[in-house]
């Protein structure tokens, strides 16, 4: 039969990248004076399955990788090896190595397996009697070391080693035919699941057999019981196999047996055969013997002991042993859709790939699936019964329209239920994102010899995949940030009054049809002061302008602002607070932060809880209804015409409090009306985006509805100022207005205006 | 029909043990541990339980000496997956009461024919 294993690959990739998260996050709680045995347990089990499955499905370099790792772990775990931080440390850097190749493997590309060679080398050295302490820096060292041994000058054991395995061949002169082997069984061979008759089956395919059974053991027929075995047999087998071959037969159970295997040459095969005909007498092995066999007695009368054959007793079939209904398979199973397959598991869920290439795939809980059925059967129940209302009432009467009503408020909730349900699905637990960091924060505060300590809470917020996947880099930026900038040295901590150690917290938090990430860190907090000096000399803030403290914090976020003026090798460079700031509102979420010198940061993000649906406040322009995301809208008001001041070239806007804001007039954007609106006790629907505050004019405000959010792009074309489409339950279209996009326009709204003065004029 | 009761936590191991054995005609069951194996067991019966060893919540070696003290599994087959190929590891199977064992990495071919020496 031949079974292609691939089809297996992605499942065993998904696994061991668990694997590998799981034995990560245990090295790092690992306490190395006391390691709980549990502990390394499960580093070992995870290294393990990783050997075992890697070896199966062919990729060997990993399986030659994690033996050496098992072999160590072991010992470990045995005891008789000491863990220590080296220790970990070395863990670690093959928990990073073995990722590596399980990726290019995954991605099919040339293997580099020259940082497992060195993993390798030091781990031997270590099982050679070595400690671990000084080890793991010896793993950095050695990289020259190991392209040397690239080359390797062949050794002399070698050749010996060569000569000796060719050895057995060469001596073999006389022609082996065959084998004698004597088996005797302990009387309890069958109590672990064995049967003679399997290896006597087994040997009968290996060549020619002829067997003698010795009965002399039997008891009289009352103190024969039945699950002993008594009989032991002679067996000669005529065969070119090897030795190893027959010893395979009997490989489980060569401890309850004696078994002697003696190899028969051609010149002493005749004798043999002479010898064995006249003293034995045959048993022939029926070639099919049925499973169930067992050296039992037959029900009904016995036979006298002399009358009852051997082969008889070997033929006699027994009953199954229970009688139990049948069940339905249990475990996982797999639902698989057109673009995404949904892995439903009972275990609890681990790491997403984040990889692009391959058709991503999400563990969901069973209950999750449960209730959808459940939700769904509901949902058949409801329209079976609005159904037959249809095609049985003919005249509506009050009663009849009452039912109807029922039954479509029961639609409505079971849809809504249904929905809920469905979005669930696409729910993962935040500690997918957060289970990355305890690594890295680990990593960099070694790195920078600062003392950090990581508190995450709220590991079991969930969150929808797509914004989970865009979430984690801006998070991670966050973290490095704090790590770099926020926190300080230890002992400028101490000079400062505070513990050497550090402390991050995350957390994560429903409020309110979202969530909030907040990261707080009890560092040196931001330097608003020397942001807005570097403001001031960038020409982002006028030399006279005052700002407010928060306006000071807000200019975190504007491009081409670092308050570090040396750039460090962490941050500071490349991703800017402005990318992270980006990031999030393209999820439709916003970032604030809040920070004290002297005390620590704290930045909080609110993000969506899914992105297929969006909490929206309609308008409308001209008659047609516009949709703006609810998150984005501060505020909503009259125009108050006196407040209005118009800039040259047309465009306008509008004092609001302390500031002005640009006046966005959507009608004049999209060309829906030639007459131009009078502003004057209009509405002005104020959106804030990237600290931006932007009026847009509409001509009526009317309900707050949540919308599922179709991709426009994938159904029409990207259009500027618009995020997306929604159909409306009298199944018009509407536009989703994106803010961010709007605000770009609003500055060539300027260069329309010109234009369109141009043309009147 | 012949039953088999499959039990590993590695999902790809288990999914390529079914799948070899479905296809082979074989009706199988699976587990993701020695205690999940141990629930099924005790309301069905099998002809072979294939069992790997290093498992969470309860280990393939517990497994088979829960099952040996079971009436209706003293003589079923059980084979360990094993990646062990040292004799004392492979004899801590027996020692529990397992009839033979599989050494991973294993192909198909090699499972089949292994399990079908304890089963025709």
């Amino acid at each position: 039969m031949s079974i292609d294993l691939s089809q297996f690959h992605a499942v065993f990739f998904e696994e061991s990248f668990e694997g590998l998260e799981l034995m990560e996050a245990t090295l790092l709680e690992l306490d190395v004076n006391h390691p709980d045995s549990e502990q390394i347990n499960a580093i070992f089990r995870a290294a393990h399955s990783i050997k075992g499955g890697s070896g199966t499905f062919g990729f060997l370099p990993v399986t030659e990788f994690t033996h050496i790792l098992e072999t160590l772990l072991d010992k470990v775990r045995d005891g008789d090896q000491a863990i220590d931080t080296d220790g970990i440390e070395l863990f670690l850097q093959s928990v990073d190595c073995l990722r590596g190749l399980l990726e290019s493997l995954q991605a099919k590309q040339d293997l580099d397996t020259k940082r497992a060679e060195q993993l390798s080398d030091v781990f031997q050295a270590v099982l050679d009697g070595g400690a671990f302490a000084g080890s793991a820096s010896l793993v950095k060292t050695q990289v020259n070391s190991v392209e040397d041994a690239a080359n390797p000058v062949p050794l002399a054991g070698q050749s010996s080693a060569e000569l000796a395995e060719e050895a057995p061949e060469v001596g073999a002169v006389r022609q082996q035919t065959g084998f004698n082997i004597y088996f005797k069984p302990e009387v309890t061979m069958f109590k672990g699941g064995n049967d003679p008759v399997r290896m006597l089956r087994e040997l009968a395919i290996l060549g020619q057999i002829k067997t003698s059974v010795d009965t002399s053991e039997l008891p009289a027929l009352q103190d024969l019981v039945a699950d002993n075995c008594y009989l032991s047999w002679s067996i000669e087998l005529l065969t070119r196999c090897k030795i190893d071959d027959v010893e395979e037969v009997f490989e489980w159970v060569e401890d309850e047996c004696e078994l002697s295997i003696t190899p028969i040459f051609e010149d002493a095969l005749r004798q043999t055969m002479i010898s064995s005909q006249a003293q034995l007498h045959d048993l022939k092995i029926k070639p099919k013997v049925r499973s169930e066999q067992r050296l039992v007695m037959p029900s009904g009368p016995l036979p006298e002991l002399d009358d009852l054959q051997l082969p008889d007793l070997l033929d006699v079939p027994v009953q199954a042993p229970l009688n139990i209904p049948e069940q339905a398979p249990v475990g996982d199973f797999l639902v698989e859709a057109d673009t995404a397959a949904v892995t439903m598991s009972a275990k609890a869920p681990a790491k997403m790939t984040t990889s692009k290439t391959e058709a991503s795939s999400i563990r969901v809980g069973i209950d999750k699936v449960d209730s959808l059925i459940n939700l769904v059967g509901e949902l058949v129940i409801t329209q079976s019964m609005l159904g037959q209302m249809g095609s049985e009432k003919e005249h509506m009467t009050g009663e009849h329209m009452g039912n109807l009503r029922e039954g479509l408020v029961q639609l409505e909730q079971n849809t809504r239920e249904l929905q809920d349900s469905v979005m669930r699905i696409r729910m993962l637990p935040i500690s997918f994102t957060f289970n990355r960091l305890p690594r890295m924060v680990r990593d960099i505060s070694l790195q920078l010899g600062k003392q950090v300590q990581l508190e995450l809470s709220g590991e079991s917020t969930e969150l929808d995949k797509t914004v989970m996947e865009k979430i984690s880099d801006p998070m991670v930026h966050l973290v490095r940030n704090a790590l770099d900038h926020g926190i300080e040295l230890p002992s400028e901590r101490i000079a400062s009054g505070k513990a050497a150690i550090g402390t991050i917290v995350l957390n994560a938090f429903h409020q309110g049809g979202s969530i909030v990430i907040e990261m707080t860190d009890d560092g040196a907090g931001i330097d608003t002061e020397r942001l807005l000096a570097k403001a001031r000399k960038n020409g982002l803030v006028g030399a006279s302008e005052e700002l407010t403290q928060d306006q000071k914090l807000e200019l975190l976020f504007t491009p081409g602002l670092s308050t570090l003026e040396q750039v460090s090798d962490l941050s500071g460079r490349g991703v800017g607070m402005d990318v992270v700031r980006r990031n999030i509102q393209e999820l439709n979420g916003s970032v604030e932060v809040s920070s004290e010198r002297g005390v620590g940061s704290t930045f909080r993000i609110r993000l969506p809880l899914t992105l297929a649906i969006l909490d929206g406040q309609l308008v409308t322009v001209a008659n047609q209804i516009y949709i703006f995301p609810l998150v984005a809208i501060s505020e909503s008001l009259q125009i108050d015409g006196a407040k209005v001041n118009n800039l040259a070239g047309g465009s306008d806007v509008y004092s609001l409090r302390d500031e002005y804001i640009p006046i966005l007039r959507l009608d004049r954007l999209f060309g829906l009306r030639q007459e131009v609106k009078v502003l004057d006790g209009s509405l002005l629907v104020v959106v804030e985006s990237e600290g931006q505050k932007l009026g847009v004019v509409v001509d009526e405000l009317l309900g707050q509805q949540q919308v599922v959010i179709k991709s426009l792009e994938d159904n029409y074309i990207r259009v500027v100022g618009v995020s997306g489409a929604t159909i409306l339950g009298d199944g018009t279209v509407a536009m989703i207005v994106d803010a961010l996009g709007l605000s770009n326009l609003a500055v060539n709204d300027l260069a329309a205006a010109k234009k369109m003065t141009d043309a009147a004029a | 029909m012949t039953k088999i009761l499959a039990v590993d936590d590695s999902a790809s191991m288990r999914q390529m043990v079914v799948f070899t054995l479905q296809s082979a005609g074989y009706e199988v069951v699976e587990a993701v541990d020695g205690q999940q194996a141990l629930d099924i067991a005790k309301g069905t019966s099998f002809d072979l339980v294939l069992s790997d060893v290093n498992m969470p919540v309860m280990n393939g070696i517990e497994l088979v000496r829960e099952l040996r003290q079971l009436e209706a599994y003293k003589y079923t087959p059980i084979l360990m997956l094993t990646t062990e190929t040292s004799g004392d590891k492979k004899m801590a199977g027996k020692g529990a009461g397992a009839t033979g064992w599989v050494v991973k990495p294993f192909n198909p071919d090699k499972l089949l024919a292994t399990c079908k020496k304890v089963i025709v």
